[in-house]
């Protein structure tokens, strides 16, 4: 797939929910884009805040100039969501009818949900409003494909293989390669590299494609 | 290689936290100290990464106010060094601070307060700016990660240039973000530790370090604070960008300058606004402010929480009214910016707007429409105990032991992820009713428990956490105890200050820099002020809920608890399982069953869900944790367990 290269700044929200492993993966994806010359700034949020909560990174990939951490209400142009509800979440308050969604289908249920207070959203609910929400979106079972490979928080390099195949944003198989040689301990390297080609392999399989809506 | 030890000239992506560590690198940064907290706490966890290769001394100090101390010895010493911490930990180290810039600094100090608008990851919004004009301390505040790096190094430089601490400001969006650092040269020479004292009384680089006397002394430090305000005119990073005669000009500051420039993009008004950004916010310098407040008529100040650059500029323009003439302000004085809470770029586009008759651009009407709806769906995700906390299972012992004892006894709370219990009732089973700053629970507890005389008659508990207990608790709890205060005190023991990352405390035998180092044991402390002490496991809910019984019939004075069991995301647990936990679905009655869902509706375990299908409990395998302490609460006992792979 033909990679997008940002002319103007592209921004990225990854969201999720705290423990999925949301800030490795918003580094590792700025990493190796400040390698490819862009100037990236990622706004987080973690502490305890997040836990059991929302988290949310702000990704800004540009040409030139340093962003401010936060991206503007509506400004969105691509979500990524470990988490199908905060991806629902996040369109609210980032979404515009040019944004792309790309979301992990595993429910994480809020303690609102669990206790009978609240009602969680069906997944064809939340299909049909990223149908109404987005210009395209992705719905991938990225929690599982962890499982299978032994453990669920490989999730989130799911999703980053993901969004490699989807060419949303300026990388590929061999910068994500040598971005996490930087940080990861040598014998974790093909589990990674076997996440994130599973990934890749979901998008291009993916049966439930909502692409251009 | 680390990241930190980056070579000359290359580009790397930093943590705002990061940024600062490598400035103080460059400027040849001998010892760094501080207490955790968030969003401070990866100043120091990343100097300590590297403090073998540097010759560093690295140090998580038992309080803000004993890593200053421990960092002024240093400067005292000529050594550069600096002493990180959040807002309210200024508070805790203030009165070392005020009286050391009375005294005086050798080495360049650099005190980083890394500060929460907004309170993200904090119980208080607390502005430590004001400090520096309260005790007279030059301030500098970063407005992006390149400059978080180079004011950190040029802090240590101004110190020593005046022979006293310099403040460096740094806030969550600038610390807990990241973005691209250009590195230059780390040094290669260091000095060795020299403490004079036997020169003249005056002079604070071969005298004693005093800060008597007191009033001469002082005038000394206000002449010095001019040459502070010489430099900061010349300043570079303070920056003026946009047309030469704006019909706005913003003053700004930190973060803040981020996004007042995205906002003038979305409005499209660059060429209509112009910018003053600071980077040295106090003492201001005023012949830079005269240039530049002549600009324009109308000015607008962009700051976080209290109007501190917006009083700071206003006082100077008001003096300069003569020849400036008489500005139109906005800020926060007028309303126009909140004055509570964080900014972000469309707080300060509505803002800016709203003086400018510009309107931010939204989506169409019908995609606004379609996420009204949407909304109504998306059920709110509030704060939870993580699946297998040992503060869940803790509250859950208080919580039947207040019920057992039947007098409706309370718990005054703390700071750490149990404040949890009292931002989230529920989520403490409704038991903490207070929450202030740390080791207030215990001091409060000792308060309450002094009041049946007044006819407050309820038996009166505390929490705190392992690390919270060394920085604040030890005096309020010998308060306690020397003036017969009947409180129960409960430590949270998770083995590490978990809240922030597992950073070490003194109760661990390990220090930041990975040394074996003697552990101070809590229950030893509290014996030895003569305390009752008991030492549990929260997970085993039978044992815990008889002592706490107990200890809430007994009369007395101090009892001691203390609660062991590490925290579910501590690196020896995270990813194991001590026990595979599931449902029993021929014994779970679900809805006929009389304890009306305590499991899902009382517990509160993100692992513990609710089929509302099949009405039945079912564990979550992916978030399950294996405590297996929902097993002990189950009636039916229909949750099971076996051995897991810990």
């Amino acid at each position: 797939m033909k990679k997008r290269k940002p002319a103007k700044t592209l921004n990225l929200i990854l969201t999720g929910v705290g423990g999925q492993g949301n800030v490795m993966a918003s580094r590792v994806l700025a990493g190796m884009l400040v390698d490819a010359g862009y100037v990236v700034t990622i706004g987080e949020t973690f502490g305890m805040s997040q836990r059991g909560g929302s988290v949310m990174s702000h990704l800004r990939v540009s040409p030139d100039e340093v962003k401010s951490p936060q991206i503007p209400a509506w400004g969105a142009d691509v979500i990524v969501a470990l988490e199908p509800l905060e991806a629902l979440r996040v369109l609210g308050v980032y979404g515009n009818p040019d944004v792309c969604v790309l979301s992990n289908t595993r429910p994480v249920y809020p303690i609102g949900v669990i206790t009978g207070e609240l009602g969680y959203p069906s997944r064809e609910i939340i299909m049909e409003k990223f149908s109404l929400l987005a210009a395209s979106a992705w719905m991938i079972d990225a929690t599982d494909a962890g499982v299978r490979l032994g453990n669920p928080v490989l999730s989130n390099i799911v999703m980053i293989g993901a969004l490699a195949e989807t060419g949303l944003l300026p990388f590929n198989r061999g910068m994500f390669a040598k971005e996490i040689k930087k940080t990861l301990p040598p014998d974790k390297l093909s589990l990674n590299m076997k996440a994130f080609d599973e990934g890749r392999a979901m998008i291009r399989q993916e049966s439930v494609a909502l692409k251009n809506l | 290689m680390n990241k930190l030890l980056s070579p000359d000239k290359s580009t790397v992506l930093f943590l705002g936290n990061e940024a600062i560590a490598r400035g103080a690198l460059e400027a040849g940064l001998a010892v760094a100290t501080g207490y955790p907290g968030t969003p401070s706490s990866e100043v120091i966890e990343s100097l300590a990464g590297v403090a073998a290769r540097r010759n560093l001394y690295v140090e998580w100090s038992v309080n803000e106010k004993v890593a200053l101390e421990v960092a002024a010895a240093a400067s005292f010493s000529g050594l550069r060094a600096m002493a990180v911490m959040k807002q309210n930990g200024v508070n805790v180290a203030s009165d070392f601070l005020l009286h050391l810039i009375a005294s005086g600094t050798r080495g360049g100090l650099v005190l980083v307060s890394c500060e929460d608008p907004g309170a993200l990851s904090s119980v208080n919004e607390g502005e430590s700016r004001y400090f520096a004009r309260m005790l007279e301390m030059p301030l500098l505040e970063p407005a992006d990660f390149q400059e978080a790096k180079d004011l950190t190094k040029w802090a240590f430089e101004l110190s020593e240039e005046i022979r006293n601490v310099v403040m460096l400001r740094s806030v969550t969006r600038m610390s807990h973000a990241s973005g691209n650092v250009v590195c230059a040269k780390l040094p290669t020479k260091s000095r060795r530790a020299k403490f004079e004292y036997d020169g003249p009384v005056m002079d604070s680089q071969t005298g004693p370090m005093i800060s008597t006397p007191v009033v001469a002394k002082h005038r000394l430090h206000q002449e010095k604070l001019k040459t502070v305000e010489a430099l900061f005119e010349k300043s570079p990073f303070n920056r003026y960008s946009g047309p030469a005669k704006p019909k706005l000009l913003v003053v700004t500051s930190s973060v803040c300058f981020l996004y007042v420039r995205e906002a003038l993009s979305m409005l499209g008004l660059e060429r209509d606004v112009g910018i003053l950004k600071l980077a040295t916010t106090w003492p201001l310098p005023p012949r830079l402010l005269e240039r530049n407040l002549q600009r324009a008529e109308k000015i607008l100040v962009v700051e976080e929480v209290l109007p501190f650059l917006e009083e700071n500029v206003k006082v100077l323009a008001s003096a300069m009214a003569g020849r400036i003439g008489v500005k139109t302000f906005f800020g926060k004085y007028d309303g126009t910016l909140p004055a509570a809470g964080e900014l972000n770029p469309d707080i300060v586009a509505r803002a800016i707007g709203g003086i400018m008759k510009v309107k931010p651009k939204t989506p169409p009407a019908s995609y606004l429409a379609e996420v009204k709806k949407a909304a109504a769906l998306i059920p709110a995700r509030e704060q939870t105990f993580c699946a297998g906390c040992p503060h869940r299972a803790s509250f859950w012992n208080i919580r039947r032991a207040i019920a057992l004892d039947g007098r409706e006894g309370f718990v005054c709370g703390d700071i750490g992820c149990y404040s949890m219990a009292a931002l989230s009732p529920a989520t403490g089973y409704n038991t903490m009713p207070t929450l202030h700053s740390m080791g207030s629970g215990t001091g409060l507890a000792g308060g309450f428990a002094k009041l049946s005389a007044f006819g407050l008659d309820k038996p009166v508990m505390a929490v705190c956490g392992d690390s919270t207990f060394y920085h604040a608790v030890i005096p309020a709890l010998i308060n306690a105890q020397h003036n017969r205060a009947d409180i129960t005190f409960i430590v949270l023991d998770n083995a590490g200050t978990a809240m922030t990352g597992f950073q070490p405390h003194p109760g661990l035998p390990v220090s930041a820099l990975k040394e074996t180092v003697p552990a101070v044991d809590i229950a030893c402390v509290c014996r030895g002020i003569g305390a009752k002490v008991a030492v549990a496991d929260p997970f085993d809910i039978d044992g815990t809920s008889k002592i706490l019984t107990d200890y809430l019939a007994e009369k007395g004075s101090v009892k001691v608890l203390i609660l062991r069991q590490a925290c579910a995301l501590s690196p020896e647990k995270k990813g194991k399982k001590t026990f595979n936990v599931r449902v029993n679905e021929e014994l779970c009655l679900g809805d006929a069953c009389g304890c009306n869902r305590l499991c899902t509706r009382v517990f509160r375990c993100p692992a513990l869900t609710w089929d509302s299908a099949r009405k039945k409990a079912v564990v979550d395998e992916v978030i399950c944790a294996g405590c297996g302490v929902c097993v002990s609460i189950c009636p039916q006992n229909a949750i099971v367990k076996a051995q897991g792979n810990m």
